[in-house]
């Protein structure tokens, strides 16, 4: 079996996964107890009116037909009309995604330019204070909640030393750049407008980095792990009889094979990355998905609810898919694994 | 009558010599625990936490504070000696709410775990030993729950309801019991085809037997170990709900409600969110110190 | 003798600090290899000879080995004293090594030409410096040693990964890799013992033919006597980290003198290493409370009050034959 069919079945079997969460989700939001559209219009309304909101919403239809219609309609696009928008579903994502999308982004950045070397340096210098960092971060990164490391950073970089803003994506007083891709930094890069790129970076760096706390810790103590994994290889030391340079070994020999086991989990990493802005975005009030989503939950917003659900199944799926090429690109045994036929 | 006779004595002989192994293995594992002293912090600090849970009404200097309570003259108290760790807006001790809130996250990851491991162990010993569409169809299932991360599932699920601290633990051991199936599901597999397992099998055990007389000890250690890390990451789940208003509803004490709600006075009134946040820190890292610690102690793979 | 070793091993000891103490896994080595000249070394799995043969090669990582006494002398340097660079430049021109399991000894996650080429780059900047290597050239050079190691279809062979060749081609590669940049000494480990023995054979042959036709030096390491006695001139016999028998490989095989060597030969003719222990009653001795005196006295069946005070010095027997054992001392003594 070739490496790319492998990889096409596993997307084309994440899809049907999807399939099944919409349906889940469907199920457990239309089968339990209290009625959206009475919800959605408050106690004081008419009953004719919440009679008129489900007949407008295809809600007096048997459930089964109240799928189908939902799940052609997302096909076209729509996603269903939020409650309390207004707004057709996907407005609203194409509107709130961009913020979550820059914000997990620049924590994967942080995940890669810190726990990769912190884990590097740790596996080299054992028990030294690099090591120790490592290990406390390891610790950290499991044990507190991100919204409570987003506090702390809040209240140590915003209130005491007053050197990053406490809250939002740009200060009121920067205008933003005009909207391309919806990413501020991007967007404020292309215009050229730098003040609006340095405002934006300094109100991203704290939201960005609690989220990446997890990411980080689990990175370099599998970064760490994986280093000292290799260095006792065979192969390793082979290298060095030959008379291979330590340096062309520790960066090219090892770094490799070593860079194997992260990777492989770097998609458990975007999961707990997306977690942690559901928390995250709360604590600096960032105008993304996740909070749009939690508004969503507590007003029972099931359209809306559905909507965030299965874009971030979506964006699973497909950092997944990443993660599985990128795998096969990097060890030659799982393509070749596949090829043979398993 | 001998065929039968053979087969019990074979079957006890079996039984004691897998005994003295389990003896010998849980010998081992104590003597090992002993001597990783992280492991050893981590249980005092579990078990520091759960007594001071149990004896909460005794051990705190304001029980009465705990739930539903209004002292508005001494509210914002900063720490003292009479409020170790200050009051809150309504002027309720801290410290007490602390107590008693641990009191809610024990609970939350005990009943959680209580009804979703017995779940995804049984559901995964009887997917990995019957194979086939039984499999098929459990697996596909567990597939679709972690699709999402975690925390996003329990959000979803916690839609339908109005929010409780008894809907946010229904949610999250809905979700839950898939990781303990996973794992149960890939042991039972690889170990279905072993020679002692199939040597039962000719000699005339029932499957249920074998599930849960050949299997099931095997899956122990490994589960064992699931458990203790899982208790911390349920702890923070729960912490995530209330946090964002989905778990226990005030005037419950619940940790998570108290940052949420502490966070609107940073940073003047800092006590109100910084101890809070120390006590969950310092359950899970208890039990994660206690997992990790018993993960190498019963010599089980990282990344369980 | 010693001034045409190429290696010589000085009184060597090596321990490694374990958990439950100091490991004194050689104590005492002494041996030595002329150039052209084949050697082997014998001794059970775990008697030292892997650590000894890693010492010289300079890559035993320290800590935890600990070489509290003894020297190394590579074509006259000193391996435990020289420095990285020094050592550098002797690998692969001075002294290769083949390594003893070829599943383990190539890195999965590059091709063969990968790391094949930069064998030949590396060691070619200190033995062949007439002028620029271009990579058409290295390729040359790896073609021209796949094919030496009768490799079939060796342009193909260096764009697969080390997973993509069966056993007995990865220990091809590693042969050829170990002589691509023609050393003068080779150490031998266990070459081909991983694979099966029809294979096995044709991987030793092979070596032959290819140390013979180069004059290159050879340390065989091995527990395989029946190896030994076709390939090499002289014999080391190794029990516990020391030496205890030494000699021209048809004197050792005709008249063994020290009661281990005995014990070894009477276990023969075995193919496989698991069956030698069988025909010496016990087992190897573990190295942080070794027995006192001669390592192998709780083993021994001629064992006297005073092996187990003190250590035998090595004594002339013939005039090529060295053992250590007072049985052999002047008069029982």
């Amino acid at each position: 079996m070739r490496f790319s069919y492998f990889v096409l079945r596993r997307w084309l079997y994440s899809i049907l996964v999807l399939f099944g969460l919409s349906i889940l989700i469907f199920i457990i939001a239309r089968m339990l107890p209290g009625d959206p559209a009475r919800l959605a219009l408050g106690p004081f309304a008419l009953q004719e009116q919440v009679e008129h909101l489900r007949h407008v919403m295809g809600m007096d239809k048997p459930l089964p037909l109240q799928y189908w219609t939902y799940i052609t309609g997302i096909f076209h696009g729509d996603f269903g009309l939020s409650f309390q928008t207004r707004r057709n579903v996907a407005l609203d994502i194409a509107h709130y995604l961009p913020a979550t999308v820059e914000l997990v982004l620049v924590a994967i950045v942080w995940v890669l330019v810190l726990g990769v070397p912190l884990g590097v340096l740790a596996a080299r210098y054992k028990d030294s204070w690099v090591d120790n960092l490592v290990r406390v971060m390891a610790f950290i990164g499991v044990a507190v909640p991100p919204f409570v490391v987003g506090l702390f950073l809040q209240l140590t970089f915003s209130y005491l030393l007053g050197i990053l803003p406490t809250t939002g994506r740009l200060s009121l007083m920067t205008p933003a750049p005009p909207l391309r891709t919806g990413l501020l930094l991007l967007d404020s890069l292309i215009e050229g407008d730098f003040s609006a790129l340095g405002d934006a970076l300094k109100h991203i760096i704290l939201p960005s980095f609690a989220i990446a706390m997890t990411g980080i810790g689990q990175i370099a103590r599998l970064t760490r792990a994986s280093m000292s994994d290799v260095a006792n290889q065979d192969y390793i030391e082979a290298s060095r009889g030959f008379g291979i340079p330590n340096r062309v070994i520790a960066f090219k020999y090892m770094l490799k094979p070593a860079s194997i086991a992260p990777l492989t989990i770097l998609g458990l990493t975007f999961a707990s990355e997306l977690s942690n802005a559901f928390l995250v975005e709360t604590v600096f009030a960032w105008p993304g998905l996740a909070k749009y989503g939690i508004r969503a939950i507590l007003r029972k917003d099931f359209n809306a609810v559905m909507g965030v659900v299965l874009i971030i199944g979506l964006a699973f799926v497909i950092v997944n898919l990443i993660v599985d090429i990128l795998a096969g690109y990097v060890d030659p045994r799982v393509r070749i694994k596949h090829e043979e036929g398993e | 009558m001998s065929t039968r006779a053979s087969h019990h004595q074979v079957t006890t002989g079996l039984n004691e010599t897998r005994w003295m192994i389990i003896k010998d293995r849980l010998g081992r594992g104590w003597y090992k625990f002993r001597r990783n002293p992280i492991s050893l912090v981590g249980g005092v600090m579990v078990l520091l936490c759960v007594l001071l849970a149990i004896f909460a009404p005794y051990v705190t200097p304001y029980p009465k504070h705990a739930g539903a309570f209004t002292d508005f003259q001494n509210a914002f108290q900063a720490p003292s000696k009479s409020h170790w760790l200050g009051t809150d807006a309504l002027g309720c001790d801290v410290f007490t709410r602390i107590i008693f809130g641990s009191r809610i996250s024990l609970m939350l990851t005990a009943v959680v775990l209580g009804i979703s491991v017995p779940v995804g162990v049984f559901l995964g010993l009887i997917s990995g030993y019957m194979g086939g569409k039984t499999e098929t169809v459990i697996m596909r299932v567990t597939d679709v729950f972690l699709s999402l991360p975690a925390l996003v599932m329990a959000l979803a699920i916690c839609a339908a309801f109005t929010p409780s601290i008894d809907k946010a633990m229904l949610a999250v051991a809905s979700i839950w019991w898939t990781w303990h199936c996973r794992l149960v599901n890939g042991i039972t597999r690889s170990i279905k085809t072993e020679e002692f397992v199939q040597a039962s099998k000719v000699l005339g055990a029932s499957p249920l037997r074998i599930i849960f007389k050949d299997i099931l000890p095997n899956c122990a250690s490994p589960v064992i170990v699931k458990i203790t890390l899982d208790a911390g990451f349920v702890i923070l789940v729960g912490a995530g709900l209330s946090f964002l208003g989905l778990g226990a509803q005030p005037p419950a004490e619940d940790l998570g409600t108290m940052i949420s709600f502490g966070a609107k006075y940073l940073p003047e009134r800092w006590w109100m969110t910084v101890f809070p946040s120390l006590a969950i820190f310092f359950i899970i890292l208890g039990f994660n110190l206690l997992g990790d610690g018993l993960r190498d102690v019963l010599a089980v793979e990282e990344g369980v | 003798m010693e001034e045409k070793a190429i290696l010589d091993i000085r009184d060597l000891h090596v321990w490694f600090r374990v958990y439950e103490g100091v490991s004194r896994v050689l104590d005492g080595v002494s041996l030595y290899v002329r150039g052209g000249e084949h050697v082997g070394l014998v001794g059970e799995t775990g008697c030292g000879k892997t650590v000894a043969m890693k010492t010289a090669m300079g890559i035993l990582r320290s800590p935890p080995a600990l070489f509290p006494q003894g020297q190394v002398l590579l074509a006259g340097r000193d391996v435990l004293k020289a420095a990285p660079i020094e050592l550098l430049r002797m690998k692969g021109k001075t002294i290769s090594m083949i390594f003893q399991d070829p599943l383990s000894a190539l890195n999965p996650v590059f091709t063969v030409g990968q790391q094949i080429f930069d064998v030949i780059r590396f060691g070619h900047r200190w033995i062949r410096d007439d002028g620029a290597l271009t990579k058409t050239k290295v390729r040359g050079i790896a073609m021209e040693a796949l094919t030496s190691v009768q490799l079939p279809d060796p342009r193909r062979i260096l764009s697969l990964y080390p997973l993509e060749l069966s056993g007995g081609m990865r220990q091809r590669v590693l042969i050829a890799m170990a002589l691509v940049n023609r050393p003068r000494f080779l150490i031998a480990d266990e070459p081909g013992s991983a694979l099966d023995v029809t294979i096995q054979a044709q991987i030793l042959s092979l070596l032959k033919s290819l140390v013979k036709e180069a004059g290159i030096a050879v340390l065989l390491i091995t527990h395989d006597l029946g190896v030994v006695r076709e390939t090499v001139e002289r014999v080391y016999i190794m029990y516990a980290g020391r030496v205890v028998e030494e000699g021209q490989t048809v004197e050792i095989f005709d008249d063994p003198k020290h009661p281990y060597t005995q014990g070894l030969l009477s276990s023969v003719p075995r193919l496989t290493g698991e069956a030698l222990a069988e025909g010496i009653p016990g087992t190897l001795s573990d190295y942080t409370e070794a027995p006192s005196g001669c390592r192998f006295h709780p083993r021994c069946p001629q064992a006297m009050e005073k092996c187990a005070q003190q250590k035998p010095p090595m004594v002339k027997v013939s005039t090529k034959q060295h053992v250590a054992c007072y049985l052999y001392h002047g008069g029982g003594g």
